[in-house]
């Protein structure tokens, strides 16, 4: 029995009556009278210099109002702030990937705007590409930007380089642990570059009026994450720039950044009128920010009772043209998330993030944490292979516990990763070994640390007790609900009686963005506060009109009560209803977190296939996936979250990939850049381990990322299962597993 | 030069001035201001776009105006009559299949289409229907429970 009553209930989501009904606005359904459409001109050329670029002839055709260059941005003084991930880098002299934004164009309609950028003249150098990552890495190798130098080494560099940081962590005698080990292998993984493919194209409409007011609506993760990179773009301070939420379709990270929007707002100023772009699909692969490619060689040695005894990797992310995202750069997140699942003394991993003349790339759902657990867990299965153990057995053996520190140093505090390989050998018990020819189950784990960062949040009380909470943070999984379940839950009022706005740039609180699943326990604490705000006043008034002291009453279950005299009480609403127009002042409840610790997430996923030795094709039989989750606000949304993140994993493992010539993608549709489809995803179990962070909100834990980390790992420890090869390669496609099974078949080993 | 046309939409007669460069989808989006039709790729791979012509599930981004003209079209706008929802938009609802809500429109429009022909599917067979039709947030799970949900209903 659960001891809360809406916390935990399987509510439905607030947002999801205008989505089944259409009538939910998304940026691309918004238009304004007078409203221009824009278009942008990208470049075709992974490396080139402009010698020339005349816009006079796309200026002159009738309908075109206005075609911007670099030369007309306002912000982005330095070379530091042009080169940010995450904004638009308007080309200046050169173009450094294919899809670079060159010119952009406003017209009185999309197809005289595109017509004009056909008339836009550029004359190109074309440069040598950097393509592959590893020679990208050699000293003689061209250089993406020539003023780059590795960051975070004991000394700066001589020369410039594309490696643009560098990281190590070490623990211990690798060697001596390696000398321990009965068994010890080493093997190279690599994953390609892939899309989070979210439905809806990036658009933005903005429009700047004649005090030089930027209101944008777009599609992205953080309303005041994409004000911030409009202003910079604009030159403009903060509260010049108004962002006003739409509904998102879809993000995983891939609506960090924001190109468009800054575009708009240039050309609406030079306009004086309101300016929308829509982008095409082709311009969402090759003019957004897809996931690292990575190569990973990874060595690991165990002895022959199943004890890791030593690790070394190194791991290098093909990060494309522009360095990851802000904060990324800096904590290339696989280096400590790959290994940090299981206790190992001794270990050295070494991290390079490289750029290359190739789509940059940027967050995508625990951002280079799949990539690593690719290779880590791919080569935990090979041990267990090796060495003659149940692979989930042998997980749980070397399986942090509270107390054991990641490998970067920090301390895990109470986390649920045994809970949750537990969990999964109780279901693989009641579900038994799948039976058949050419049938396999695969085994892997993933870890996500999640992240938290200030939010704040309001609740106003109305006068019949329904309560208005407004936030500013995106609502990219679900956070609506869940923010107003805790509302209720903490409140002691029904769901009902919950109302949850998002506010815009000028009338919400600051929000972190929805990145790092982190929004419910970011945004929870500072709701949890206002909540607990709202009930120290409500308390206070009660002990007025009761002629008690503070001390003597409490808040419990949407009541201020007597203590010890529960019979003794006044609800919420009688507080609050003696006047409409709150007499002793309108009841308000602020509440702001902090950044602080993240709660460290585990899953474990298995799955049973089936290949097809003829053609090579995998057919997935059955998924599972487990996942400690703290506590479920709404398991629904859980369950969602850990079932997307598996379709996408399954996408990751089989069948995307961008395919680059000279380092232009040439793939880029949704026919040849193949999603899964209903088809080729089973129905996912989940399982909900609740062990509990131990802080408020209700000891929860982020549960987005998490799910996909494992997935590229389980479904190749799978078709090794059924088939008895084993790719290291990514995307397994039929054709990659005919080849292993040519090659690799004649020397089976399992 | 544009051409008037006559369509039937959500049971409504419409009369559009279109060019014949214009989609169907456009139309409807701008318009008649049907903006609950997607785009989400513009040349019929994801389903998005998914309109009821005369019945049939089809991707309005690949069909121009002027070839539907005096036609019946159904919008996701049209499903919900009387103040009532459709049986499969309130199991979208209730099985929790809706997340960011893009794929929705479609993926509701062409499960009309199934279970109107089809009114008790396998899962396969809902898993076939739905194909074209991507969704990149829910894995289908979810969206095939509540299909199924409505087709046994």
């Amino acid at each position: 029995m659960s001891e809360y009553s809406v916390v935990g209930e399987r509510v439905n989501r607030v947002d999801a009556l205008a989505k089944v009904t259409g009538k939910a606005l998304y940026c691309a359904d918004i238009n304004l009278p007078n409203m221009l459409h824009g278009k942008i001109l990208w470049s075709p050329y992974a490396h080139a210099r402009i010698r020339r670029l005349d816009v006079a002839k796309a200026l002159a055709l009738e309908g075109v109002m206005a075609v911007i260059t670099a030369a007309d941005v306002p912000g982005q003084k330095n070379e530091e702030e042009h080169l940010n991930p995450m904004t638009c880098c308007l080309a200046r002299e050169k173009v450094i990937f294919a899809g670079q934004p060159v010119a952009a164009v406003a017209a009185i309609n999309p197809y005289i705007a595109e017509e004009a950028l056909g008339l836009i003249e550029v004359d190109y150098e074309e440069l040598t590409p950097v393509i592959d990552v590893l020679e990208a890495m050699k000293p003689d190798a061209p250089l993406v930007h020539p003023n780059m130098y590795t960051e975070n080494l004991p000394a700066k560099d001589a020369k410039p380089s594309n490696i643009f940081w560098y990281m190590k962590n070490s623990h211990g005698d690798v060697e001596a642990g390696f000398r321990e080990a009965d068994v010890v292998l080493e093997n190279t993984f690599r994953t390609q570059t892939v899309h989070q493919g979210y439905l809806e194209p990036r658009a933005a409409v903005v429009s700047v009026d004649l005090e030089g007011k930027v209101t944008v609506w777009s599609d992205n993760q953080g309303i005041f994450e994409c004000r911030q990179l409009v202003a910079s773009f604009m030159n403009l301070p903060l509260n010049y720039v108004r962002v006003i939420p739409v509904e998102s379709g879809g993000a995983f990270g891939g609506k960090s950044h924001q190109v468009v929007p800054p575009l708009c707002a240039l050309l609406s100023r030079k306009t004086g009128q309101p300016v929308k772009i829509v982008t095409t699909r082709e311009e969402v692969f090759k003019t957004n920010r897809p996931a690292a490619a990575s190569v990973i060689t990874i060595k690991m040695g165990a002895t022959k009772d199943g004890r890791l005894t030593a690790a070394s990797a190194t791991m290098v992310y093909d990060f494309g043209a522009l360095h990851g995202m802000g904060g990324m750069g800096e904590v290339p997140f696989g280096s400590f998330t790959g290994l940090s699942l299981y206790r190992i003394s001794n270990f050295k991993i070494e991290c390079y993030d490289v750029v290359t003349n190739k789509t940059p790339s940027g967050p995508y759902r625990g951002p280079t944490a799949a990539q690593a657990a690719f290779a880590v867990e791919s080569q935990m299965d090979l041990l267990a292979r090796a060495l003659g153990i149940d692979p989930l057995e042998f997980r749980l053996k070397n399986a942090v516990a509270e107390g054991d520190v990641m490998v970067n140093g920090t301390p895990f505090g109470k986390i649920g990763f045994r809970e949750t390989i537990e969990r999964m050998r109780k279901y693989l018990a009641q579900r038994g070994k799948p039976e058949g020819k050419n049938r396999g189950r695969g085994i892997a784990a993933g870890f996500w640390p999640t992240g938290i960062m200030g939010s704040a949040a309001h609740i106003n009380v109305n006068t019949d007790g329904s309560v208005i909470l407004v936030v500013g943070s995106t609502d990219v999984s679900g956070t609506r609900t869940t923010l107003a379940q805790m509302v209720a839950e903490e409140l002691g009022i029904p769901f009902e009686k919950v109302t949850i706005v998002t506010g815009d740039t000028e009338t919400a609180p600051f929000s972190a963005p929805s990145v790092g699943s982190m929004t419910t326990r970011s945004m929870g604490t500072a709701v949890y506060r206002a909540c607990q705000d709202i009930k120290e006043q409500l308390c206070q008034r009660a002990a007025q009109q009761l002629e008690l002291k503070r001390k003597n009453v409490e808040f419990v279950h949407g009541c201020v009560q007597v203590k010890g005299v529960p019979e003794k009480y006044v609800s919420l609403a009688d507080l609050v209803a003696e006047d409409f127009r709150f007499p002793e002042g309108p009841i308000t409840g602020r509440g702001s977190g902090e950044m602080g610790e993240g709660a460290p997430v585990f899953a474990v996923q298995v799955a049973d296939v089936e290949v097809d030795k003829e053609t090579g094709k995998v057919k997935i039989l059955s998924y599972a996936a487990a996942q400690d989750v703290g506590l479920a606000i709404n398991p629904t949304l859980v369950e969602g979250q850990m079932q997307g993140a598996v379709a996408q994993g399954i996408g990751w493992a089989l069948s995307e990939n961008y395919i680059f010539n000279n380092g232009v993608m040439q793939n880029s549709t949704l026919l040849d850049y193949r999603m899964p489809t209903a088809t080729d995803v089973p129905f996912v179990d989940t399982m909900l381990v609740e062990v509990s962070f131990g802080t408020p909100p209700f000891g929860i834990r982020g549960v987005g990322e998490p799910p996909i980390v494992p997935t590229l790992a389980t479904i190749a420890n799978a078709i090794h299962s059924a088939t008895g090869v084993r790719l290291k390669e990514l995307p397994m496609t039929p054709e990659a597993i005919l080849n292993s099974i040519k090659t690799q078949g004649k020397s089976k080993t399992k | 030069m544009g051409k008037l046309i006559k369509l039937r939409v959500n049971g409504q007669e419409q009369e559009v001035m279109v060019e014949p460069r214009q989609t169907l989808l456009d139309t409807l989006r701008y318009d008649l201001g049907l903006t609950g039709t997607k785009e989400g790729c513009g040349n019929g791979n994801c389903g998005s776009c998914t309109v009821l012509l005369n019945g049939q599930a089809v991707n309005s981004c690949l069909i121009f105006a002027i070839e539907v003209d005096g036609q019946e079209i159904t919008t996701i706008e049209g499903l919900y009559q009387g103040g009532k929802l459709h049986p499969l938009q309130q199991a979208f609802i209730d099985e929790g299949a809706v997340q960011c809500g893009f794929c929705t429109p479609g993926m509701i429009l062409t499960a009309k289409a199934l279970l109107d022909s089809n009114p008790h599917p396998t899962e396969a067979e809902v898993r076939l229907a739905i194909a074209g039709n991507l969704c990149r947030c829910t894995g289908y799970d979810k969206i095939v429970r509540a299909i199924l949900k409505v087709a046994v209903a």
